[in-house]
């Protein structure tokens, strides 16, 4: 039985985590807040340059003069595995999931005779993979120093893949981010990203698109507009990833809080029966020594 | 008559307003687009867009690099990568 004096300290360690658990808590559900609304308001350019990508591919047949990034490079040996991770901590399993499923597919390619590479954004990804793919990790992104990933992030990113990828290190490259879908349920997602798989063809509209007019030729927009649809596909996982970071920090944060007032109703319990229990071989003490005289 | 015209980056939604025209610097050359413009799609080169609210007023000038431009029976709808 742990003495009076164990009891109390440990009663104060667990109250002083739970304020720690708690704050997070509030922060993360804070940012959530924040996270989900940017997430938000990205989606008008995504769904437009979708729908643009989308009109144009129904027009133009995919051939070895199309632009590499759409077409291929004619081979699917080596692929780079892009996952995003975040900063910090205390989100649960939220990292974990996304690493566990880069590591599935990593197996999985590798089974299939393929080299597998990765390129690896945040911090939290780093020791989980470094530890099994020692000698694969081709390049890590830190964004320890920005606040809120943005666009310029997801610039920076998809320039670096695109010289990559034209510098012929890699020949297929999957993206790896936890989709957001409720404060309770991130999902990790695995998403091809280069080569451009060739948007969905939307139903040409009668008429409307027959005489649309392109300038320059539909070829040249296309190959503009696909390092655009890259860093767009980028920034959308940056910002749904981010957004699933905080719920996953809240969810998990709420669960400890509750764990911790738990245990402390559970020592307090504890605490009070060995004091009465000490109180009570008191009493009998004393009174067994009155009985004597 | 008024030509319905949205600017949008991939952070947010800059624009959506109804304007009298807006100037294009597209990149085989600028062009104009009022309303009732002919369906048409096209790169913009690094610039400013000239928006006239109405006829014959001062043009708003909005810089925008990375942009696209996209002309349908909704209006103008420019995607551009960076405002300002």
């Amino acid at each position: 039985m742990a003495s009076l004096k164990e009891l109390k300290g440990r009663i104060n360690s667990v109250k002083s985590t739970q304020k720690i658990t708690k704050a997070k808590q509030m922060v993360a559900a804070a940012k959530l807040r924040k996270a989900q609304a940017a997430a938000e308001s990205a989606r008008p350019y995504a769904a437009r340059l979708a729908e643009v990508m989308g009109s144009l591919a129904g027009k133009i047949t995919v051939s070895e003069n199309s632009p590499k990034l759409l077409a291929g490079t004619g081979s699917d040996k080596v692929h780079l595995l892009v996952v995003m991770n975040s900063d910090k901590g205390l989100a649960g399993a939220f990292n974990s999931n996304i690493v566990k499923a880069a590591r599935i597919k990593a197996k999985e390619l590798e089974a299939q005779g393929k080299t597998v590479l990765f390129y690896l954004v945040g911090r939290k990804g780093r020791a989980p993979l470094r530890r099994e793919f020692p000698k694969q990790i081709a390049h890590l992104f830190d964004t320890t120093d920005v606040r809120d990933p943005g666009f310029d992030e997801a610039e920076r990113i998809a320039n670096e893949l695109v010289a990559l990828y034209e510098a012929g290190k890699f020949d297929v490259a999957h993206l790896f981010y936890s989709k957001f879908r409720s404060a309770l349920v991130q999902e990790p997602t695995d998403q091809q990203i280069i080569p451009v798989p060739a948007p969905k063809a939307v139903a040409a509209t009668a008429g409307a698109d027959a005489v649309t007019e392109y300038e320059p030729e539909e070829e040249e927009i296309l190959a503009a507009l696909l390092p655009r649809y890259l860093r767009t596909q980028l920034f959308g996982a940056l910002l749904e990833n981010a957004a699933s970071e905080q719920g996953a920090s809240m969810t998990a944060m709420d669960n400890a809080t509750r764990n911790a007032g738990d245990l402390i109703k559970k020592l307090t319990i504890q605490y009070n029966r060995s004091r009465q229990a000490a109180i009570t071989t008191e009493l009998v003490e004393i009174i067994a020594g009155a009985e004597a005289l | 008559m008024a030509l319905h015209f949205e600017l949008v980056t991939p952070a947010k939604l800059v624009r959506s307003e109804d304007v009298h025209m807006v100037v294009v610097p597209g990149t085989e050359g600028e062009f104009g687009v009022l309303e009732g413009h002919a369906p048409f799609m096209s790169t913009i080169a690094d610039g400013a867009l000239k928006v006239y609210r109405t006829d014959g007023a001062a043009p708003e000038e909005i810089r925008i690099t990375g942009g696209f431009a996209e002309v349908g029976d909704k209006g103008l709808t420019v995607l551009a990568e960076h405002v300002g």
